[in-house]
């Protein structure tokens, strides 16, 4: 590995695409896991009483769709940024790998 | 009967009895004596330790370069990884504290598990697949790839210890005191046993035997977990309406369980808290090496998907789990200690504290037979998650402290994996002894302190060298150790440690949990003094960074997997 392969990469106008568009979408990601966290932990400390509030005629309350919302957009958020890294961002990575080789 | 001091010794719980609200800290495994030997369990142990020396052994003879014992030889699935990941979180402690908290006080068992579960994605979206671009045993590796080796090296060496004594001590002191609870051995032969068994998958197995142990107990205890949430289900036809509605009937708090209580307080400790679970998780050397096992970027990013769906689905279980036991045992009498009057308190007085709920409830929907696999699956675990550990305490002492530190790079590699199984034994015993010593202290708040600096040390460190051009060996020296001493004193001094644990009258910081605080001193640490390094060394750092950046982004010129 020499050092002028990755200077050959880093000037590749693909590659700096590449990295420009995956932080962009990573960190567009954990901004929307860190408010809908934050949120909720927000809501317990300033608002618990509403989070007690029964959904209809049910003893349910708000508290636990919104807590399993939680869980479930943990896994969501994590299988939409696998999907899409493992396609178009390893394609594009495999394609600048290949040139410079 | 030997009588002992309440002792929350288990690590989740004891995060919850650390820095949330230790008035909460209800679920407590009351050393209240042996229990009669318990057949089934005894006898479906020893089938898993069985089957896990025979994957010792089979591991052992596969096991032959370095990169077979520290990182399986990075021949892992992302699935196999997914599981191997989920199973070192789900610890024992996990599974019978959350469910636990669940029984004492209901929604705020939820939160508590919403807290662990969000530090996942944040690690794939920024961590897993540069970790695994960068490194090749330990996230030393990655934190000192265009640093200063010995002093970074010797930092993250320290870092990873540190968060593996205090976990280690905690793991240790639970296990014996839930093997003594539940299959009548004593405590320092249980110690002794747990010790033993982590040593010889270490030293023997390497990573290949950790990994496999791990993934077995992950499937034993999703699957435990599986039957006994299904169970309770059914019991209410699949009505979650009926499951919660008989929990609030039955449960002294009533409506309350339905609500946040008082898990979470002021915003300052809510913030602190979520941040060092989130960002904890982010810095625990057992859970980076993972990434090393797996072949390439792709792998490493399917494993974190895989390891998020499975921990998730899994709070959930425990969840269901929890509002199952209000149901089916608050109750029954069977499961209390009953006053000759007949009156029993409904939470305090559960046979060996609330932490045993998901034990009963084994026994209430499964009968003893299912009592026997929940309670050989609870020891599984722990010994599946301290084996773990050990891999990690005894790569950082032979990888990145002999290898580097000591003998400069210059040293056999089959010497270096002789000395890191060395290493696992000496761990293994030192761990051993001190289980025995803290038998009978508090160390409910260790496992805090282990997330605390590994939020506070390790992450900031692994963070800024990756992610900042202007990084340098000094600046991530300073912020770096700042970060570790400022998290250990903030904790010490807590009203957590300082009042509760060492009984003095005041603390002298406010908060249970210092991430906030200690987080922010170690970045800031490590940008001050970086701005501040001018050195030539420091320039031909920075300078080091665009090839680093390169490898990191696209995986050119990293270690890939090793063929078998």
């Amino acid at each position: 590995m020499t050092p002028d392969i990755f200077d050959k990469v880093k000037r590749d106008r693909r590659f700096q695409e590449l990295v420009a568009t995956r932080a962009r979408f990573a960190w567009m990601l954990s901004g929307a896991m860190l408010v809908i966290y934050f949120g909720f932990i927000f809501i317990i400390a300033f608002a618990p009483k509403s989070l007690g509030t029964p959904i209809g005629a049910s003893v349910i309350t708000a508290g636990i769709p919104l807590g399993l919302f939680v869980i479930v957009s943990a896994f969501v958020l994590t299988g939409i940024y696998v999907r899409r890294a493992n396609s178009e961002f390893d394609a594009i990575t495999r394609e600048i790998i290949e040139e410079v080789k | 009967m030997r009588t002992r001091c309440i002792l929350p010794a288990l690590g989740a719980l004891t995060l919850l009895a650390a820095i949330v609200s230790p008035a909460d800290a209800a679920g407590a495994i009351e050393g209240g004596g042996r229990q009669a030997l318990n057949m089934p369990a005894i006898v479906m142990f020893f089938a898993f330790v069985a089957a896990t020396l025979g994957i010792t052994y089979w591991a052992a003879r596969r096991t032959r370069s370095a990169a077979d014992f520290y990182a399986a030889g990075g021949g892992i699935t992302g699935m196999q990884n997914g599981l191997a990941i989920a199973g070192d979180y789900m610890s024992a402690a996990s599974f019978l504290g959350i469910s636990g908290l669940v029984f004492a006080s209901g929604f705020d068992g939820l939160i508590y598990s919403v807290g662990w579960l969000v530090g996942w994605p944040i690690i794939l979206f920024l961590i897993a697949e540069r970790l695994r671009n960068l490194g090749k045993y330990t996230f030393a590796d990655v934190a000192s790839f265009r640093l200063e080796q010995t002093p970074i090296r010797s930092l993250s060496a320290v870092g990873t210890l540190t968060v593996v004594a205090f976990y280690l001590i905690a793991q240790m002191v639970g296990a014996g005191k839930l093997i003594e609870l539940l299959f009548g051995l004593p405590y320092l032969y249980a110690v002794i046993l747990v010790g033993a068994l982590m040593i010889i998958y270490v030293a023997f197995g390497g990573m290949v035997a950790t990994t496999w142990v791990q993934i077995i107990k992950a499937c034993l205890l999703l699957g435990g977990a599986t039957f006994m949430a299904l169970m309770v289900l059914v019991h209410f036809g699949f009505s979650p309406e009926a499951m919660f509605r008989a929990a609030v009937d039955i449960h002294p708090k009533q409506i309350s369980i339905m609500a946040p209580g008082n898990l979470v307080t002021d915003p300052v400790s809510a913030v602190s808290l979520g941040l060092a679970l989130m960002f904890g998780t982010a810095g625990l050397p057992h859970i980076l090496m993972r990434f090393f096992t797996v072949a390439d970027a792709k792998a490493a990013r399917k494993s974190v998907f895989y390891a998020t769906g499975f921990i998730g689905y899994f709070y959930i279980l425990t969840f269901i789990i929890g509002f199952g036991a209000i149901t089916l045992l608050m109750n029954d009498p069977e499961y209390f200690k009953v006053a000759a009057s007949g009156a029993y308190n409904k939470i305090t007085d559960l046979l060996g504290g609330t932490n045993m709920a998901a034990i009963h409830l084994a026994k209430a929907v499964g009968g003893s037979l299912f009592l026997g696999f929940i309670s050989a699956v609870a020891f599984a675990t722990i010994l599946a998650v301290v084996a773990g550990l050990t891999l990690a305490g005894a790569s950082a002492v032979s990888h990145d402290l002999y290898a580097s530190v000591i003998a400069k790079g210059r040293v056999a590699e089959d010497r270096e994996v002789r000395l890191s199984k060395l290493s696992a034994l000496v761990i293994g015993v030192v761990a051993i002894m001190l289980g025995y010593i803290f038998e009978n202290q508090n160390v409910a708040f260790m496992v805090g302190l282990a997330f605390a600096v590994a939020a506070s040390c390790n992450f900031p460190v692994l963070l800024m060298s990756v992610f900042w051009k202007g990084t340098t060996s000094r600046g991530v020296l300073i912020g770096g150790f700042l970060g570790l001493v400022s998290a250990v004193t903030m904790v010490v001094l807590s009203p957590a440690v300082w009042v509760k644990t060492f009984g003095f009258k005041a603390a002298y910081f406010p908060y249970d949990n210092p991430a906030l605080f200690s987080m922010t001193i170690a970045f800031a640490g490590i940008w001050l003094f970086s701005k501040l390094d001018v050195s030539e060394r420091a320039r031909k750092e920075q300078a080091a960074y665009e090839p680093q950046y390169v490898r990191s982004e696209t995986g050119i010129g990293a270690a890939g997997a090793m063929a078998h």
